[in-house]
């Protein structure tokens, strides 16, 4: 099991005297793609938020790509520009130009050089489709131009691993597909990524493998087909009988 | 001809309505301006009480009858719906416009007509009217103090050259344009202080040393405005960063700090830097009372430039933090490029604010002896010789008071435009 690229071991996490992650344990491989599913509050974005220490948990043991997650953790810049995130509210930076958002990280954090930052920004943008408006200032945007953008920006530091929270929750309906299909071509790209999403479709046609939470735990974690066809608890198959 | 009701003006009678009423308010208008500016009263042969209620009755009687909703007449409507729209507010309207032309006259006899501005001494005032001769005679003490007549080139020539370098910046080449916020904050101050220590104290260079006891008047308020104002933003920004530390020591420190500076009035931070400062520093230790002064009012202000960027760094969503994280970026990183400029962005109307408050509080300096410009006017109307002119002084003072804050505040708008972005 040493492949594992992310390891989880007995992890806990409290907010306070609420205890949002109750003993998760879960072992991502390279190159596998996982959708997270479950009821809002059940502390799916807490979980794939702890992977890049965006919260940091109290008991148990994450370990990415070799590093341990703790208090000690020195470098934590170095392992999160390892992990590339893509959030609900896309938070692109608003006073920089969708460019300037893909190249920030990469000349700053990287050490690139400005032209080749460009390059390689312009690059990601034309695999979202969204080239064209390079120039342009976020506010500028659709909601799902501005995910894209999100998308390419995450993608330009040349991560390992992709976290996805909710990335299409807060779109129109007519914009879902679009952002969607840019993380279909993605996954297809092979990159190993966690998806937290209500999108099943999607679900159904990149992951391999589903893992369905509720308070703070781990209900059900099975591959794709057997997820959907034959779901083991009861809470999963009431979830599965709501949403699809 | 239909009967004119008094209380229902409508469209049908519009054009009777709109003449009655305006040539009524006209009467009222001739009645208080040949009042005020001619001294006769048209109306004398009324009783005494209703002599002065006579144009108030008749503009509102006037107002009233103008008073018609949607009359076509473009005009109309924008006078009935900017100062008309009820009885209330046409009272309003003529109480202020009345009281302007009652006002209006006098002042303007005072401060222009019946005013004296030639000759060099008081003798010349001998009018009514106020007498800018004083302005004229004290205007260079006003603008230097008590800076020796022949060297005041040497202020300007400093200033001059102060201000040309602060331009630095709008010339700097692409390449070189991430050294500017390195520039404005530490490299600028440096030069600009040599500037005005060389140029203005002198000492060295041929030039004859002039003590700071002796600066003053508006120049004394533009150094003081101009190093407060550079030092004490720098300083607000790492107190509202300090503030917001996880960091305990740095966060209780940046609190104390800012608590107490904003907790004590700065007329007493500036007794204690003149008078209670120097008995703590050994013997041979000097520094410059106006130096300690610059650096008590930076303190001050600084802690209050700190709220207001507080203000700004709390009022950026919290994803923004996240993102900035999630790319890789460290504490000063993540500050640098993704924080600051959108929270400075937000804060330009509160810093402006408390820069404008800075410049106007300069004038307390005049309790440790340092006499800018309300200080020169102070000493100036305790002359024996120009007894007697404190108004035309104040008034000198709060003109150019004001025209560098409204130009402080204009272009603080400037700024807001140029960096606006939308959301």
């Amino acid at each position: 099991m040493s492949d594992a690229i992310i390891k989880i071991q007995n992890m806990n996490k409290w907010f306070g005297d609420f205890q949002v992650l109750k003993n998760i344990n879960l072992e991502v491989e390279a190159n596998k793609k996982i959708v997270v599913c479950g009821p809002s509050g059940s502390g799916k974005s807490t979980l794939i938020r702890c992977i890049n220490r965006l919260e940091e948990h109290q008991e148990g043991d994450i370990i990415v790509d070799g590093n341990e997650l703790s208090e000690k953790t020195k470098d934590i810049e170095k392992i999160r520009a390892e992990v590339g995130m893509v959030f609900q509210q896309f938070n692109l930076f608003p006073h920089l130009s969708i460019l300037d958002n893909c190249t920030l990280a990469p000349i700053w954090v990287k050490k690139m050089p400005k032209k080749e930052a460009q390059e390689l920004a312009l690059d990601q943008l034309k695999k979202v489709q969204i080239d064209d408006q390079a120039n342009k200032f976020p506010g500028q945007l659709s909601g799902g131009q501005q995910q894209r953008c999100a998308i390419a920006r995450a993608l330009c530091m040349q991560p390992k691993i992709m976290l996805f929270d909710e990335p299409t929750s807060a779109l129109d309906p007519e914009m879902i597909k679009e952002v969607l299909d840019a993380m279909v071509n993605l996954a297809k790209g092979g990159m190993t990524m966690i998806v937290v999403t209500h999108e099943m479709g999607f679900a159904k046609e990149v992951a391999d493998e589903v893992i369905f939470m509720d308070e703070g735990m781990i209900v059900e974690k099975a591959e794709t087909k057997e997820f959907f066809a034959n779901p083991k608890s009861d809470r999963t198959k009431l979830f599965l009988s709501q949403i699809l | 001809m239909q009967t004119l009701n008094f209380l229902k003006p409508n469209r049908d009678n519009i054009k009777n309505y709109s003449i009655i009423g305006s040539f009524l308010v006209l009467v009222s208008l001739i009645d208080v301006i040949s009042n005020a500016f001619l001294k006769i009263n048209l109306t004398s042969f009324l009783p005494g009480s209703l002599t002065t209620l006579f144009p108030l009755i008749f503009g509102l009687i006037g107002l009233n009858m103008m008073r018609i909703d949607y009359s076509g007449n473009k005009s109309l409507d924008l006078l009935n719906k900017n100062i008309n729209t009820n009885n209330f507010n046409a009272l309003l309207t003529l109480l202020i416009l009345f009281s302007v032309l009652k006002v209006l006259p006098q002042s303007l006899s005072w401060m222009i007509l019946d005013a004296t501005i030639s000759g060099d001494s008081k003798d010349a005032c001998t009018g009514t009217g106020a007498c800018w001769t004083y302005i004229k005679v004290w205007f260079r003490r006003f603008m230097y103090g008590m800076y020796p007549n022949e060297f005041h080139w040497r202020i300007n020539t400093a200033f001059i050259l102060v201000i040309a370098l602060g331009f630095v910046g709008y010339f700097m080449k692409d390449n070189l344009k991430k050294y500017l916020a390195l520039y404005y904050v530490i490299i600028y101050p440096v030069i600009a202080y040599l500037v005005i220590y060389y140029l203005i104290s002198g000492g060295s260079f041929g030039l004859q040393w002039v003590e700071t006891g002796a600066w003053g008047g508006l120049s004394l308020t533009f150094i003081v405005s101009f190093f407060c104002l550079i030092f004490c933003f720098p300083l607000g920004m790492i107190f509202a960063l300090g503030r917001r530390s996880n960091l305990p020591a740095i966060k209780y420190i940046s609190i104390c700090y800012i608590e107490f500076w904003r907790g004590v009035p700065l007329i007493t931070v500036l007794f204690m830097s003149s008078v209670m400062f120097p008995m703590f520093l050994p013997e041979d230790f000097f520094m410059d009372k106006l130096v300690r002064v610059i650096i008590a009012i930076t303190l001050f202000e600084a802690a209050y430039c700190a709220e207001v960027i507080r203000g700004g760094l709390q009022s950026l969503p919290r994803g923004q933090y996240d993102a900035a994280k999630s790319l890789g970026m460290g504490y000063w990183k993540m500050h640098i490029f993704v924080i600051l400029p959108q929270a400075l962005k937000l804060v330009i109307p509160g810093i402006a604010n408390t820069f404008l408050a800075l410049v106007k509080d300069t004038p307390l300096i005049f309790v440790v002896g340092l006499a800018e410009l309300a200080g020169m006017l102070a000493l100036a109307k305790t002359n024996p010789k120009w007894l007697g002119f404190a108004m035309e002084g104040y008034i000198f003072a709060s003109i150019v008071f004001w025209i560098i804050c409204y130009a402080m505040s204009k272009y603080s708008y400037n700024l807001e435009a140029k960096y606006k972005t939308e959301r």
